[in-house]
């Protein structure tokens, strides 16, 4: 299973995090730092696997953007790769060309489509379509509550 | 969708800072402002409140005042709030929070709404941070959701299980015969879920193994239909058909195959057929195969699909991609041990990994290397490490001189090539070697006495070259010291000599006494060294006296010390600095955790403090460092006469001393040749008897046999043993810990012994158990036993 999926910048902030163990507060701002240093150290065309503690890290740069999580022994780096990958492209197609400041100003939906294709550590829909499709019914179904309230939501 | 425009207005607000000081500014006053929000009543602007503080949260700001909010959010009727509500459950609070208890409620509720969303928000926060306690709670409304549900809520059902049975592995009984009806589904998502939750069951659970075993053909008939599918617009990904489920059936078939002939030949076909079929041009297909080939390493496959795999990791070794070639290394690593013929294949295209600009890639490389050496390639192989030494990036050079050091103690083919090999290592990296080395080095340059003068030539030329490397000056001291005299003499068969007079060695040590780099240890070596040319050289004794007698005074204690003993051998006795000085004998080579070599001189062994409870070694030898496991030996007193052979018979019962509790019982116990059990402690009704089953060159197997023939059952039976230092002791699981009245039945427990060096076996064991309510403990030792002796 993936223990962490974590997202930052060129320079090192923090753009998304997802913890898929209970980790404490101090623990979660460590490994943070540490992953940050370790990943923006590397060189350009290195090899994307690292290896940290007992875990397996798996990093990929799209374009101002790091996307880290760290696997367990078990798990397969490669497919992790696409995992990512497939995260990117969901974020693409919800947000159309999607670029940094989009997740920066509407995190709150980036955490959404990843909870609705990862869970507790594990792929939980491997269809390209299914997420987009389950992101606009939730949409729908908060908009209506919106029309209803006739206010913004936040 | 309507912007959500007074969180990003914060955002751009808190982005517009220009430095950290004004974002601190910006934030506390908005913090401030959301604090005094969330104590109003609702006011229908909860939700992006709660949003703009978990913004800040991801900003590094303490954001635990929100953790209630959240709570009441999650039990709001509104989806919108319930949604922020459960993000920030997620975000703000884990199973350690005395809040999360308080969600418990609203997620049951919301398990069983009407509208799948909320059903999902629920299954998605419990599968995140859901507590054992919750876990257990709802268990049965997850099974519940497993079986009746649609697609969208069965695959976030199964997932939520997984997270439950990690959690709370009993909870893996109830979800298993869900688990067994979900493969026939035919959502992928469903699929997905099922596969994860049933890997997860019998990865925990022999017994759930077991069953699913009779799953493999399904799984195979999924499988094959995934591989041969045509294109599929939904799940297509570089022309696989959703890899992410390919990948997870074989995780779970290499599981199920693991140690089974019939699963395993079951899966023979398939993985035959994955493995030819998948276009590895692209990241998925290689991810796919891949998995296939850790799945065929792992079950019971027959040779030639072994081979297809073995050769799929070297198509992948000689792949651009570095990711590639950095996972078949990895895998290769695996496998080296059990396939080594097959990856030696390899090991050009691995030695030239080595060479790559990767640092992950030279680290597989490295290991592999290190794993591939043998007798056959250690010169070329060896001349590969050293060259990659001498350009490694530093955090990886420990761990390169440690294992150049074990493949060249294995695999030297010469004496001289190893010392070769070892200075060429000190001269490079010097400073990342492990400390035993320079003793290891002295060692080894003792027992090759043909090529002390050899050595001691390189040795010289290193020093006069660079002193700054410790371990490598350090040894040079010491060779110099041992053998200046072979340098004196000016000739040497196996490399060009040095003319130096006694002089210029002496300049040489003084050189490393004097200067600021070398570390005190090394002065001392150099020091002593130089002491012991005054026995070698003839001309310049009164140089030696001389320095000997200003190093008197130094600071550095250990030094003094050194300098004023060797002072009292020139003055007061000087009739003896000869033989005290003469060439040392060679080193025996001790064995790791030793501190002193087996010397045949009965020298105080040291106890290795031991993990195990049920093996401690006893000293041979009078010696309070008792190892207290057990504590045998009660202290003080010794029961043997200090004899460092052990052949001789045992000595007459033991008196106990103080606190002893050697009840030598043995009393008469001779060797007896043929009886197949002899009976080892006679006491309060309880016998223990001894058998020898069988009986190898350097081991045998015992089996101690407890009965009892009081009136009551004796319970709380462990037995303890101890056996001498080269002997090493298994215990295996008694039969039980209680022996019925009467006689009417027994205990036993195996004893395996293994004895490589054979010397004179005993045991000493220590019976305890309760009996009529009170605890006794009694210690017998057995010289010998009931077969032919060694």
């Amino acid at each position: 299973m993936l223990r962490f999926l974590l997202l930052f910048s060129r320079q090192g902030k923090l753009r998304l995090q997802k913890w898929f163990t209970p980790v404490t507060e101090r623990e979660k701002k460590k490994v943070i730092r540490e992953m940050t240093l370790m990943v923006l150290a590397r060189p350009p065309c290195s090899c994307n696997f690292l290896h940290w503690r007992d875990l397996k890290i798996v990093y990929k740069r799209y374009a101002s953007l790091y996307f880290c999580c760290g696997l367990e022994d078990q798990d397969n780096e490669l497919l992790t790769l696409e995992v990512l990958h497939r995260y990117v492209e969901l974020l693409d197609k919800y947000f159309g060309n999607v670029c940094e400041l989009d997740i920066i100003f509407n995190f709150e939906k980036a955490y959404f489509i990843l909870d609705e294709f990862l869970m507790g550590g594990e792929i939980l829909e491997t269809s390209k379509t299914a997420v987009g499709i389950a992101m606009e019914e939730a949409e729908t179904l908060q908009e209506t509550m919106e029309e209803y309230m006739s206010k913004p939501t936040y | 969708m309507s912007p959500s425009v007074r969180l990003q207005e914060m955002i751009r607000v808190i982005r517009g800072a220009r430095t950290q000081g004004e974002e601190r500014g910006v934030i506390q006053r908005e913090c401030a402002a959301i604090r005094a929000q969330f104590r109003q009543a609702d006011n229908g602007t909860r939700s992006h409140n709660l949003a703009k503080l978990l913004y800040v949260h991801m900003l590094g700001y303490p954001a635990h005042f929100g953790q209630m909010e959240c709570v009441r959010l999650i039990a709001s009727p509104r989806y919108n709030e319930k949604r922020v509500g459960y993000l920030g459950a997620m975000m703000l609070l884990d199973e350690k929070q005395d809040a999360s208890l308080l969600i418990t409620n609203s997620i049951k509720n919301d398990l069983s709404h009407s509208s799948q969303y909320v059903q999902s928000l629920a299954l998605c926060t419990l599968a995140c941070m859901g507590s054992a306690e919750m876990c257990r709670d709802l268990a049965p409304e997850i099974d519940r959701l497993l079986r009746a549900s649609n697609s969208y809520i069965k695959k976030k059902a199964a997932l939520c299980a997984v997270h439950m049975v990690r959690k709370v592995p009993e909870l893996g009984e109830l979800f298993t015969p869900a688990a067994r009806s979900l493969l026939s589904e035919k959502n992928h998502g469903v699929l997905h879920g099922a596969v994860v939750l049933i890997t997860e069951l019998c990865e925990r659970n022999p017994d759930t193994l077991e069953q699913f075993r009779k799953a493999v053909p399904e799984l195979v008939l999924m499988m094959k239909g995934l591989v041969m599918s045509g294109y599929s617009p939904e799940h297509n990904v570089a022309g696989i058909s959703d890899p992410f489920l390919q990948v997870r059936i074989l995780r779970l078939l290499r599981i199920l195959g693991r140690n089974n002939d019939t699963a395993s030949d079951a899966m023979n076909d398939l993985l035959a057929q994955v493995a030819t079929n998948t276009d590895s041009s692209k990241t998925a297909g290689s991810a796919v195969l891949y998995e296939t080939v850790l799945t065929v390493m792992d079950i019971k496959s027959e040779s030639g699909l072994r081979v297809l795999a073995v050769n799929i990791l070297g198509r992948f070794l000689l792949n651009n991609d570095r990711n590639i070639r950095y996972i078949s290394m990895t895998s290769l690593q695996k496998i080296v041990q059990t396939d080594h013929n097959a990856v030696q294949r390899h090991r050009g295209t691995i030695v030239d990994c080595l060479k790559d600009q990767d640092a992950s890639v030279k680290r597989r490389a490295l290991e592999l290397s290190l794993a591939l050496v043998s007798a056959v390639n250690i010169r070329s192989l060896m001349k590969e490490l050293l060259l990659f030494l001498s350009s490694c990036p530093p955090e990886l050079r420990a761990h390169t001189t440690s294992g150049i050091f074990n493949a060249a103690e294995r695999y030297a083919p010469s004496q001289r090539w190893h010392i070769d090999t070892i200075l060429h290592v000190l001269t490079t990296a010097g400073g990342d070697v492990r400390d035993e080395t320079v003793p290891n080095l002295i060692q080894l340059i003792t027992t090759a006495t043909e090529l002390h003068c050899y050595t001691v030539h390189k040795l010289y030329r290193a020093l006069i070259t660079d002193i700054s490397v410790q371990s490598l000056v350090q040894v040079a001291c010491w060779c110099i010291g041992e053998y200046g005299d072979l340098l004196l003499r000016g000739e040497c068969e196996e490399t060009e000599p040095v003319q130096v007079t006694e002089d210029d060695v002496l300049d040489a040590l003084e050189t490393v006494l004097q200067s600021h780099m070398s570390s005190p240890a090394t002065r001392g070596f150099a020091l002593t060294a130089t002491m012991k040319l005054s026995t070698r050289i003839t001309h310049n004794v009164d140089r030696i006296r001389s320095i000997v007698s200003i190093y008197g005074s130094c600071i550095d204690v250990e030094l003094q010390q050194r300098a004023v003993e060797y002072n009292a051998l020139f003055k007061k006795y000087d009739h003896m600095r000869a033989a005290v000085l003469e060439r040392m004998p060679v080193i025996d080579k001790s064995s790791p955790g030793h501190t002193n070599g087996e010397s045949a001189g009965g020298t105080i062994k040291e106890l290795e403090p031991t993990k195990l409870t049920q093996e401690i070694v006893f000293p041979q030898e009078p010696s309070n460092q008792v190892c207290d496991l057990l504590d045998l030996l009660g202290g003080s007193g010794e029961p043997f006469q200090p004899s460092p052979s052990l052949s001789s018979t045992a000595p007459g019962p033991a008196s106990s001393t103080a606190g002893g509790d050697l009840l030598d019982l043995l009393g008469g116990l001779d060797v007896t040749p043929a009886p197949p059990s002899v009976t080892v402690y006679e006491k309060n009704g309880v016998t223990l008897k001894l058998q020898t089953d069988t009986q190898t060159d350097t081991g045998m197997t015992v089996t101690l046999t407890a009965t009892n023939s009081t009136d009551g059952d004796i319970t709380g039976l462990t037995l303890q043993a101890a056996v001498p230092k080269s002997v090493q002791l298994q215990m295996k699981a008694p039969s039980g810990d209680v022996i019925p009245a009467h006689g009417l039945g027994q205990v036993t427990q195996t004893v395996l012994l293994n004895n490589p060096n054979k010397v004179s076996l005993k045991i000493r064991v220590r019976v305890c158990y309760t009996s009529q309510s009170s605890v006794c403990q009694d210690t017998v030792q057995i010289d010998s036993f009931p077969s032919t002796a060694w």
